[in-house]
């Protein structure tokens, strides 16, 4: 069976719930079939909005949804087939755990029998087989999470949605279901669409995100090419942590720029600048920077120690690098670097290529 | 093996369970004698009446006590034929006493609870016996009203020799007993009081009906609605609390009398004529209207309480689930809302069934309960011994009432807000 490339396909959507405000802005996104998908953003961005109208419980201003090459927005929700982990679980507190799994069986008036086996399977992958007689109100919130995630599966829809699923459990709780949500994606390959603002879960857990801001989706690829290659300022600041210095192209060639900061000048990646006299905001990652670098670098600044935080596994730095205070260095803890203390002076040293020449913010 | 355990000591020596039972001693003294207050009240407004209440209406030493020497002497009377002279006389002296204490009033209106009639006999007797002889007391009585010669009157007055009685709670359900002692039902024509109280269990099923049919869909959007929309509605539901049950009451007066408002617009928009305008008032009809107008809040409260803690993204998880508006409705949101439906409809039950006011106001003949009756043997009859008796049987019945529905619902499952 082949993928398809766009199972899921927002056609120019638009949404608006004032008539004022566009919370959603000519919003385009194709989503594969079998891909988990991870719409990231702050909270305001819209990518809850964009949930909820792929879901059906909101419908859009302008432009259509596809699924499987058919429009859906005159489709009600009960009709969809798509499933949906909601925020707070919404687990029906009424219901025992086998009921609220039956539930989407039941309405579709699956024979008991079927029914049985489907719950049993669905708890079973969720490693709560022996859970379900007890009523969600005398389950952990892991527990009541996967059985969240095991009632949208359990009907096997073609796409499955997840609003904040991790939201309300603790870092650990957190960690280990988002591995767990993980392989149930790789081992039942359903489409999932996760809508999360904690970037290392959509770094963890997606084949691809989508990054929202202000209505629109800035960048859409793969976890490693987010973070490696933000095409943009905001994306290059949401994800991961980001040196920048704000400055003004003074040369362009070859694939490489010339930036004159505030003092001094630095060489970059051009990204998104074109032209000489652009202004730019140019990024670097703090663990692309090095000290004393052994390899030959075409950036080297000097730079004065202000901070020094131990982390455990790494240290952190904080520098005053050409006239940038806030300047991150990341030192791995295995390295016998003495030279890190309070008012040192260090070389810093960089590859032009690793910092990237953004729009200016 | 041992089972001895070792007791653990606290600091200064004493067995820890016996500190701690000392510790927590105090902390219950305080918490009794902080409710203290409230307890005091209850017993006071509550507990005292209610047993007040039931020895009234049990209570029937009032007979016994003024005519002491009658029942002594009437102790080996069978009942069957006329008394012997020994009753006659023991009658009379009993009775002197009574006139010249100016207290037979009592006894005449007593006795014609037993016996109609028996009011008018004993009035003319204590006119008589000033006059009388002594000796021979039985032809002398017989002389004054040709009713004495008539046994079931005495016999009325053995019925009233015991210190307590059952008969005001058989009055309450239509029965009596008998000259023979058998319980037995009263006339067909003179049944009023299950009458009434069909009555009011029917209006206070309906009145409940009406208030959750009207309650369910208000709560549902005052729960649903966004803050100050919903704060405008809440204020619409709570104004009738704030204003004078009379001020409602007659205001439903105005508005459902033939010549009313509600009448006038009806006439207008041609639904009636003008010369066949339907009664609303003084009849069942008024009494469901003006009853439902004000229970209805009591309905909506514990509803909106209980919706308002129901998560918007249940219903929405049921419809991503596949079942219908309907179903989602009825399957998820409905079920949720029992406590709330429960605690609204024991609340406006139970409320409906003592209800007063209103139906006397706007009841009329047809509509009038059994709270009413009640009123009425308090007000006009001074009966109040039956007053009490029927109290207490409402009251049992509410209890009943209570624990049917702690069977069904369970009382734990009700909230109240």
């Amino acid at each position: 069976m082949s993928k398809k490339e766009d199972f899921v396909k927002f056609d120019k959507v638009d949404k608006s719930y004032d008539g004022k405000v566009l919370v959603v802005k000519d919003l385009n996104l194709d989503i594969k079939e079998g891909e988990f998908v991870t719409m990231l953003g702050p909270s305001g961005s819209g990518k809850t909005t964009c949930l909820m109208m792929l879901a059906g419980f909101e419908t859009p201003t302008n432009g259509e949804i596809y699924l499987d090459n058919n429009p859906i927005s005159n489709i009600p929700p009960h009709k969809r087939g798509i499933g949906m982990v909601f925020q707070n679980y919404a687990l029906f507190p009424h219901m025992t755990v086998f009921e609220n799994l039956a539930f989407p069986l039941r309405v579709r008036k699956i024979s008991k029998e079927d029914i049985e086996k489907k719950v049993d399977k669905a708890l079973a992958m969720v490693s709560l087989s022996e859970f379900g007689n007890r009523m969600p109100g005398q389950l952990s919130g892991g527990q009541q999470q996967r059985v969240a995630v095991a009632r949208a599966l359990v009907f096997d829809p073609s796409v499955v949605l997840m609003d904040e699923p991790l939201g309300a459990l603790d870092k650990n709780l957190r960690e280990s279901m988002q591995y767990e949500i993980k392989h149930i994606h790789e081992s039942i390959g359903v489409t999932v669409v996760y809508v999360t603002h904690d970037q290392g879960e959509a770094l963890t857990m997606s084949n691809r995100i989508a990054v929202f801001n202000d209505g629109k989706v800035q960048q859409l690829s793969s976890p490693d090419k987010l973070y490696e290659e933000p095409v943009n300022s905001f994306v290059a600041e949401f994800i991961g942590e980001n040196n920048t210095f704000a400055g003004e192209i003074l040369d362009i060639s070859n694939g490489s720029c010339k930036v004159k900061l505030d003092k001094g000048e630095i060489i970059a990646n051009p990204i998104s600048v074109q032209s000489v006299g652009e202004k730019t905001t140019v990024s670097i990652r703090p663990e692309r920077a090095l000290i004393n670098p052994k390899d030959k670098m075409d950036n080297n600044q000097k730079g004065k120690i202000e901070e020094v935080i131990y982390h455990g596994d790494h240290t952190r730095v904080r520098l005053n690098l050409l006239g940038n205070s806030e300047f991150i260095l990341k030192v791995p803890n295995s390295s016998q670097n003495l030279d890190i203390k309070l008012g040192n002076e260090i070389n810093i040293g960089w590859n032009s290529r690793d910092a990237r020449a953004l729009d200016p913010k | 093996m041992s089972s001895e355990t070792q007791k653990i000591l606290s600091t200064d020596g004493i067995p820890l369970e016996e500190s701690l039972k000392k510790a927590e001693k105090k902390n219950k003294i305080k918490a009794f004698l902080l409710v203290t207050p409230l307890l005091l009240f209850l017993i006071i407004t509550y507990i005292v009446p209610i047993a007040d209440m039931f020895s009234r209406s049990i209570d029937d030493k009032l007979v016994t006590n003024m005519l002491p020497k009658t029942y002594k002497a009437m102790e080996q009377w069978d009942g069957k034929e006329l008394p012997p002279e020994k009753v006659f006389e023991a009658f009379y002296l009993d009775y002197k006493i009574l006139v010249k204490n100016k207290t037979a009033g009592k006894l005449q209106t007593q006795l014609n609870y037993e016996k109609n009639g028996f009011k008018s006999v004993l009035k003319k007797l204590a006119r008589k016996q000033k006059k009388f002889e002594e000796g021979n007391y039985k032809e002398q009585i017989m002389k004054v009203h040709k009713r004495w010669r008539n046994v079931e009157y005495w016999r009325a007055i053995k019925r009233r020799a015991p210190a307590y009685t059952y008969s005001k709670y058989l009055k309450g359900i239509d029965m009596y007993s008998n000259e023979d002692g058998k319980i037995v039902q009263v006339a067909e024509d003179r049944r009023i009081h299950r009458i009434l109280w069909s009555r009011t269990l029917e209006v206070a099923f309906f009145v409940t009906l009406f208030c959750f049919l009207m309650a369910y869909p208000i709560a549902h959007l005052l729960a649903t609605l966004p803050m100050k929309y919903s704060n405008l509605l809440m204020i619409c539901v709570l104004l009738p609390f704030w204003t004078s049950l009379l001020v409602r009451t007659a205001s439903w007066m105005i508005l459902l009398q033939q010549q009313g408002i509600v009448n006038d617009f009806f006439v207008w928009i041609g639904l009636v004529a003008d010369d066949n305008r339907p009664e609303m008032m003084y009849n069942k009809t008024g009494t469901y209207v003006a009853m439902t107008q004000i229970l209805l809040p009591f309905m909506v409260l514990p509803l909106y309480s209980v919706m308002k803690t129901i998560s918007p993204s249940l219903m929405r998880a049921g419809k991503s689930l596949g079942a219908t508006p309907a179903v989602a409705f009825f399957k998820v949101y409905f079920p949720l809302t029992i406590p709330g439906i429960g605690a609204g409809c024991l609340l406006v039950f139970i409320l409906a069934i003592g209800y007063y006011i209103t139906p006397a106001l706007v009841g009329g003949a047809s509509g009038t309960l059994i709270s009413n009756q009640i009123a009425y043997h308090m007000k006009s009859t001074l009966d109040w011994s039956f007053a009490s008796a029927m109290g207490l049987m409402l009251l049992t019945g509410v209890l009943v009432i209570y624990w049917i529905y702690n069977k069904l619902v369970g009382v734990d499952n009700i909230k109240l807000g």
